[in-house]
């Protein structure tokens, strides 16, 4: 869709506007239709809930102006969670102009169940038959030509992933636009369907001016669905009373709630479609399948969910390694690395901008690049899911279920997105405990900083030896803030899908859209962080601030009194507290700073929270339990720094 | 019926999970009762049309015992989790308590209980399954809102045993799930409605969770959603009949 998007950039002023919506089912190809539509470089993995936040991009294609929407996956409109109630409002109150509910081909019965609530809200809509591919690698051939006429609106099959059939998508799209609303309904098949019927009857004829059609609320009603209950009850006391004779009656007839009746009719008119659109043919074993066998494998199940994470790390602490000490020594001919504390203010800040450049360079991309790029890979396979079954009674230990390892392991990248991720957990107690954990998981910042200090300076068991005391430290904590907040864990419920390759235009457009946030965002405030303190050094203003911190710093933790600006510049990036060091003390640390020192300094560096992650913890949680779990990661790091240097001392001498 | 001829279809109940064939040997060392008594008793619960009984091939429950036998089963366990839980007896204790008084449990105050303690799922010990409730309600939320008489609702009119109890590779239909309206609705969602067929496609060791295969998808279910969900008693599974 790249050329559309050119071609048409010229005359889009006077274009018409539209606003196309993505929805669908988790994992089915929005995000991927989404990219392709818009060029933007929304998270795609193969794993379900990755888009937790609807996300809009541009396209401007035969003199159209549109704004695509993507929204995240869910399995239906009630109001179940936050996802689905955002959806329905998005759906009903901001009235996209068309929406393309992508359907995973491989998962049509599923997928239908949500198909058959879209027409019920009779939206503009076109149905995107997607991963056909995968369909077909299952021995599943649909229909779509008679899905089509079953369901009365347009049926566009696609690959997204290649990018096949999108151009015939948008266009069905756009031909949608304008038309009146396609109001025909697919019936159900019994008694649900009669008082369908008699509800919304009465609601067309009381006129009650709702937002929703008439049919859908009708629905509701008989589901017994809150939210609706409540407005129309604000409207008409005798279409609610309508609305109870009738599901008391349906409860009865059916000897289960109405929402168990209706849904159990939708499913049955889903499965009645698919009976008529689809044949299956069986087809050996596939690779897929094998590979889900060994990975959720007794015995070998654990392994792979091991070395998965294991790989994750190690992966990017030798590559790491590798690339940093080659780019250090192609840029050692630049020489200023070393810091430059005297001389005018102006030199010391130019020398700062360069440092904090070239140790961006040097120190951050070499170990934050491959771990995206191994990162995207995983995702892109559906091997965290398995890792999230076969760890389910492992992560049940501490508390969490397992799910939350999926988040846990993004968060070896970056807590930031890891956070965001915590949506996928079913309550807030679980996604607060789990952004709790992931405050603790060794992000490649963490890493950065125990291989620049650690590693380097004092040995790589120690660097190791870090490791293990923080994931141990994660344990310990999060049992003990599970025990703290009240509530009850709720179950795993997750879909899995089949293991696929991952595709290699998905991993290095993923890369690098992150890794271009990462120099966007990040680089600047390295170079001005470290132009900042060498300024501010040359300036001569460090002893207030570090004095003042003494008694923490030197007194407690029994670092050098420069630790205290290192801490506070650590807060706005972690890997800060290493350039700073680097910074103020010349590229031979060691030489500055006794092994006890370099592993508090570490130490203490990992485990306290940056910016970064408080400000999405706020974002996410409101300022109250984002300060607990800040205060909470500070206060931990003082004592285990503390204790830690005393206890290295009786080591080390 | 008595109070023991109800503690031998219960440890009937236990030994016979997993499709077991129990022994005379092993019923007399679980209720601590000689072999001879125990064979003289199976006889009777065999004439009772209570077990299939056969002197060398063991003794299975029938559709009869197990019903019975469920039905002691869950009021066991419930009253282990009210004293355990409400009355802070602890769990040493808890299973004989509840061994002496589950033959005078009526089913309200069943069911009160279970209302109170918010329809558990384990024993104490965080163990054992506690069965479904055989009341003929379709929903928990349906009996909570029920008012006090139970002669209206009946009994629930088949077997059932809970996801968790299931081996790879067996198919059952959903017959009931255990719990407040939020983990139904979310299951629902997903397919699994009343009378969907389900298979167990793997089951994970150390009470992972277990993948079932439902209308066409693969969907991972923790152990806890898998104890409350509640499928028809497939044909092979559990004490035959
Ligand atoms: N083989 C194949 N893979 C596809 C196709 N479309 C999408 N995928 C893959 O399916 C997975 C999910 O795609 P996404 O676009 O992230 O799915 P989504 O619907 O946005 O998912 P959520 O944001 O989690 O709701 C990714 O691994 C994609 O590479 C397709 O047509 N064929
Ligand atoms: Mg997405």
């Amino acid at each position: 869709m790249k050329e559309g998007r050119h071609r048409h950039r010229r005359g889009h002023q006077n274009g018409r506007r539209l606003t196309i919506a993505l929805a669908g089912n988790a994992n089915v190809g929005k995000s991927v239709i989404f990219n392709q539509l818009t060029g933007s470089q929304q998270i795609i993995g193969n794993w379900p809930g990755k888009t937790v936040e609807r996300a809009e991009g541009s396209l401007h294609i035969d003199g159209y102006d549109i704004t695509i929407v993507d929204l995240p996956g869910i399995y239906s409109l009630s109001t179940y969670s936050m996802e689905e109630l955002v959806t329905r409002e998005y759906i009903a109150h901001e009235k996209p102009d068309v929406i393309i509910n992508v359907v995973g081909a491989a998962v049509l019965e599923r997928n239908l169940f949500f198909t058959l609530q879209l027409i019920e809200m009779e939206v503009p809509l076109v149905i995107c038959l997607n991963q056909m591919d995968i369909a077909e690698d299952k021995g599943i051939t649909i229909d779509s030509q008679k899905l089509q006429e079953i369901l009365g609106r347009s049926v566009v099959t696609t690959v997204a992933s290649t990018g096949k059939g999108i151009r015939e998508l948008i266009e069905k799209a756009i031909g949608v636009v304008g038309r009146p609303v396609q109001r025909q309904p697919v019936a159900f098949r019994n008694d649900i369907e009669e008082d369908t019927k008699e509800l919304s009857g009465m609601i067309e004829a009381e006129q009650l001016q709702l937002e929703y059609a008439s049919r859908w609320v009708a629905i509701k009603l008989l589901e017994g669905d809150p939210t609706i209950k409540k407005l129309v009850g604000s409207k008409s006391t005798s279409v609610i009373r309508a609305a109870e004779t009738l599901s008391n009656r349906l409860e009865e007839l059916h000897q289960e709630p109405g929402f168990v009746a209706v849904a159990s009719e939708r499913y049955a008119l889903a499965n009645q479609i698919v009976h008529d659109v689809q044949t299956q043919k069986t087809v050996k074993l596939s690779l897929s399948d094998r590979l889900d066998r060994l990975a959720t494998h007794k015995v070998f199940g654990y392994i792979v969910s091991l070395g998965v994470i294991g790989l994750l790390l190690i992966w990017t602490f030798t590559i790491g390694t590798l690339l940093s000490n080659l780019f250090s020594k192609a840029f050692s001919f630049f020489q200023p690395v070393d810091p430059k504390l005297s001389g005018t203010l102006l030199s010391a800040l130019w020398n700062g901008v360069f440092g904090g450049f070239v140790a961006g360079v040097t120190l951050v991309v070499p170990y934050v690049v491959p771990f995206y790029i191994m990162l995207a890979i995983m995702e892109d396979s559906g091997i965290l899911t398995r890792v999230a079954f076969m760890t389910d009674s492992a992560m049940h230990q501490i508390g969490l279920h397992g799910k939350a390892i999926i988040p846990l392991i993004l968060g070896l990248g970056c807590n930031v997105p890891a956070i965001c991720s915590t949506r996928i957990m079913g309550t807030r107690r679980e996604r607060l405990l789990a952004a709790f954990a992931i405050t603790f998981a060794p992000c490649a910042a963490r890493t950065i900083i125990i291989m620049g200090l650690v590693a380097a300076f004092v040995g790589i068991w120690w660097a190791l030896a870090l490791y293990v005391i923080d994931i141990l430290l994660l344990v310990v904590v999060v049992k003990i803030a599970v025990k703290a907040v009240p509530g009850e864990l709720t179950g795993l419920i997750m879909e899995m899908h089949s293991f696929k390759r991952p595709s290699l235009s998905v991993v290095t457009r993923q890369t690098w859209a992150r890794t271009k946030s990462l120099i966007t965002l990040v680089f600047p405030i390295y170079m001005a962080g470290t132009a900042i303190v060498q300024g501010v050094y040359a300036l001569g203003w460090f002893g207030p601030v570090n004095k003042a911190l003494s008694f923490l710093t030197v007194g407690w933790l029994r670092l050098p009194v420069v630790a205290g600006v290192l801490l506070i510049f650590g807060a706005v990036r972690k890997e800060l507290i290493l350039l700073m060091a680097v910074a103020i003390f010349g590229s031979n640390i060691a030489g500055s700073l006794t092994p006890v020192q370099l592993i508090v300094l570490a130490l203490v560096g990992t485990i306290y929270p940056c910016l970064a992650t408080v400000g999405v913890l706020t974002k996410e949680f409101g300022w109250k339990a984002a300060w607990a779990i800040i205060g909470a990661n500070t206060a931990i790091a003082i004592v285990v720094g503390g204790v830690a240097a005393r206890a290295l001392a009786l080591i080390f001498h | 019926m008595s109070a023991s001829t109800e503690e031998y279809l219960e440890a009937l109940y236990t030994l016979t999970q997993d499709n077991k064939t129990a022994t005379t040997s092993k019923i007399s060392k679980r209720l601590n009762i000689t072999p001879a008594s125990v064979t003289e008793m199976l006889r009777k619960l065999a004439d009772g049309g209570y077990v299939n009984y056969s002197r060398y091939q063991g003794v299975t429950l029938t559709a009869k015992g197990y019903e019975m036998a469920e039905k002691m089963t869950r009021k066991h366990r419930l009253l282990e989790r009210f004293l355990h839980d409400v009355l802070k007896i602890g769990n040493d204790r808890v299973h004989k308590e509840a061994c002496e008084m589950e033959h005078a449990l009526s089913d309200t105050t069943e069911r009160a209980i279970c209302q109170t303690l918010k329809s558990p799922y384990k024993c104490p010990d965080d163990k054992k399954v506690i069965p479904a409730c055989n009341l003929g309600f379709s929903s928990c939320e349906e009996c909570k809102q029920w008012g006090d008489g139970l002669e209206k609702v009946g009994p629930r009119k088949t077997n059932v045993v809970s996801l968790a109890a299931l081996k790879e590779k067996q198919e059952a239909k959903i017959a009931f799930i255990r719990g407040d309206n939020k983990a139904l609705r979310r299951l629902l969602d997903m397919g699994l409605t009343p009378g969907t067929k389900v298979t167990i496609s793997r089951v994970a060791p150390l009470k992972g969770p277990v993948e079932i295969a439902v209308r066409g998808s693969h969907l991972a279910l923790g152990e806890k959603i898998a104890c409350n969900v509640f499928v028809e008693k497939p044909i092979n599974a559990g004490g035959g009949g």
